[in-house]
């Protein structure tokens, strides 16, 4: 099945909602990463149609962004935070943490696939550093022990239950 | 700690505040619109945000009010507005909590604000990597729109108002308002260049309006309780309302808090964020995000508001107020923020693009021992050749941090210079490839 027929419903959806159609190209774009892992060719070239672009004119917007993945990336994508106000309390130790644990340094991904590492600039999160987002979640506030506990989580339910909820920092005194 | 009334914190530090449509109704939620639309005329709510003295609280601080204004009067077409909820000024983090923990406060201020400016359509851009936050205001546009405070013929009124969620996808520069015009027409987000203004020519070449999330939370209690209420609050005529600071770095208690302009930081620091975690003395801060020139300990009580802080050479920008010990490398931290200037400069305009590799390296060069002290002219020099030659704002704010601790810490940098020297080390090689 290709890709405007799986995701008939939602892509109709997107549409909807703008009145140019190129500016449906990023949420597209999602979509496509969401289906894959990251945006094959050929879904750019699906988009391109559905949206009347021509290839490079998807091609170039999506270069642009670096939240796109034009290649495969690992199971768990594991983007820690390098910029000045998570480095203060500690990012480059948890940078040096992971590389030891999982064997990688960033831009790279462990041989079985489940882990990538990247260092990227600020996820705004600076009064919960150090901090890293893998995939769609954010982890906070981030010790040995609970990157430990987050990396056993993440390799035995494909989930932790250490991410970040709606946030909020400081949290409100409790009463009394 | 000093009490004060929360204005944009205060539902959320209710204990058991869900942020949900009906915790939201029961605080007075959605009232400000029941009382305004098809009340208030909206040129009359553009006089009253005007009269208010609310600024934009993304980081420029331009006046809401006069914003609207700009739009132009004879112009029947559709117009737009953006929430710019793109929130990436390293140091920066409010946002991010007005989105996730009271999601239908902004939306308040977001149907507010397309009814005084004549919008039926409104687009908040989030950015990217907020999933958790996409997914809340989605759900919270939803029960929205099933209550009537969204979409068509809003409480009966007549009146239509649509909002989407639009995420970006891990670009800095789409915070500027132009670039993020363009992100969303599906773009590569390079900025436009000023004139026109996106009051004129903006989304899809319409008149549009965009403003920061604070900015458009802050609406329904002006509406509320009025713009003299407001214009009284912080530091008037010219920084009124409450602020959320972004407190990060050395302190023992990091986090936002939500005060009236014109606290010192001082006061932010040790009598809301607990002082700093080691018990050293401040040794610098940044009071406005990552373009906000470094300050020292003599600015320590110079009040956070538009005015003081710009006098103090710097700016309050988005609020963001990181704080570094005695003992942290002036010319470390100053490489960091580089680092992220030089990683998110968008490439459009030469100087910049250039620009910020060759300072990279240049300072890199310096911090690794291998610097010569002609490099410090180099680096004012292209600094020089930067601030004011580019497109956007992006420009002035990627040499703040080499200017700013080039004037106050020079010395860092030449006692590394000189310990490079001493050592023999230098191994001369030309700029730009170091």
């Amino acid at each position: 099945m290709t890709f405007s027929e799986k995701y008939k419903d939602e892509i109709a959806d997107i549409l909807s909602r703008y009145p140019v159609r190129r500016s449906a190209l990023i949420p597209l774009l999602y979509v496509a990463q969401r289906d894959q892992g990251y945006v094959t060719e050929s879904a750019m070239q699906e988009i391109a149609h559905l949206l009347r672009l021509t290839p490079p004119q998807v091609y170039e917007t999506i270069t642009f962004y670096t939240m796109f993945n034009l290649k495969p990336v690992g199971k768990f994508h594991i983007q820690v935070c390098k910029s000045l106000m998570c480095a203060l309390v500690g990012s480059d130790t948890v940078i040096e943490w992971i590389k030891v644990k999982l064997g990688i340094a960033p831009g790279e991904s462990t041989a079985d696939g489940l882990f990538s590492l990247t260092a990227v600039e600020c996820l705004a999160a600076c009064g919960t550093g150090p901090m890293m987002q893998i995939n769609e979640d954010y982890y906070e506030q981030l010790t040995e022990d609970k990157l430990d506990r987050i990396l056993a989580e993440l390799r035995s339910t494909g989930t932790s239950q250490l991410k970040s909820g709606p946030f909020m920092w400081p949290e409100p005194a409790k009463k009394g | 700690m000093p009490q004060h009334e929360l204005i944009l914190l205060k539902n959320m530090m209710q204990p058991g505040y869900t942020g949900s449509l009906s915790d939201y109704e029961k605080s007075g939620g959605y009232q400000a619109l029941r009382n305004t639309l098809g009340k208030i005329a909206p040129a009359d709510v553009t006089t009253i945000v005007r009269k208010s003295g609310l600024r934009g609280r993304g980081g420029a601080g331009f006046p809401t009010g006069v914003k609207w204004g700009f739009l132009p009067k004879d112009y029947h077409g559709p117009r737009y507005l953006c929430c710019n909820a793109d929130e990436s000024e390293p140091g920066t983090f409010k946002d991010r909590q007005l989105m996730e923990r009271d999601p239908h406060q902004m939306l308040e201020g977001i149907v507010l604000a397309c009814y005084a400016i004549g919008a039926e359509s409104a687009y908040i851009y989030i950015r990217g990597e907020m999933v958790l936050g996409s997914k809340i205001l989605e759900q919270a546009i939803d029960e929205a729109r099933a209550s009537g405070y969204i979409g068509k013929n809003i409480l009966g009124t007549g009146i239509n108002a649509d909002v989407w969620v639009h995420r970006g996808a891990g670009a800095y520069i789409c915070g500027e308002e132009t670039a993020l015009l363009e992100s969303l027409e599906g773009k590569r987000g390079l900025p436009r260049i000023k004139p026109p203004f996106p009051a004129t020519h903006g989304l899809y070449n319409k008149p549009t309006v965009v403003n920061n999330v604070e900015t458009l939370a802050n609406l329904p209690h002006i509406m509320s309780r009025g713009p003299e209420w407001f214009a009284a609050i912080g530091s008037p005529p010219k920084s009124t309302g409450t602020r959320v600071f972004c407190v990060s770095g050395h302190v023992k208690r990091p986090g936002n808090y939500e005060v009236p302009m014109g606290m010192t930081v001082r006061e932010l620091v040790y009598e809301y964020a607990g002082g700093m975690r080691s018990d050293k003395p401040i040794k610098a801060f940044i009071p406005g995000g990552a373009s906000a020139p470094f300050l020292t300990p003599a600015h320590l009580d110079v009040k956070l508001d538009f005015e003081h802080v710009a006098a103090a050479g710097s700016m309050l920008g988005s609020g963001g107020v990181t704080v570094m010990e005695e003992g942290t490398s002036m010319v470390w931290a100053a490489l960091r923020l580089m680092e992220f200037f030089y990683h998110e400069s968008c490439g459009k305009c030469s100087p910049c693009r250039e620009g910020s590799a060759w300072l990279v390296q240049t300072m890199r060069r310096i911090l690794a021992k291998r610097g010569r002290m002609e490099d410090l002219e180099t680096l004012l020099d292209l600094c020089k050749n930067i601030a004011g030659r580019t497109v956007c704002a992006f420009g002035d704010a990627e040499v703040a941090p080499i200017q700013s601790t080039l004037k106050h810490w020079r010395q860092e940098y030449v006692d590394l210079i000189n310990e490079a020297e001493a050592a023999n080390l230098i191994r001369p090689e030309p700029v730009g490839r170091g």
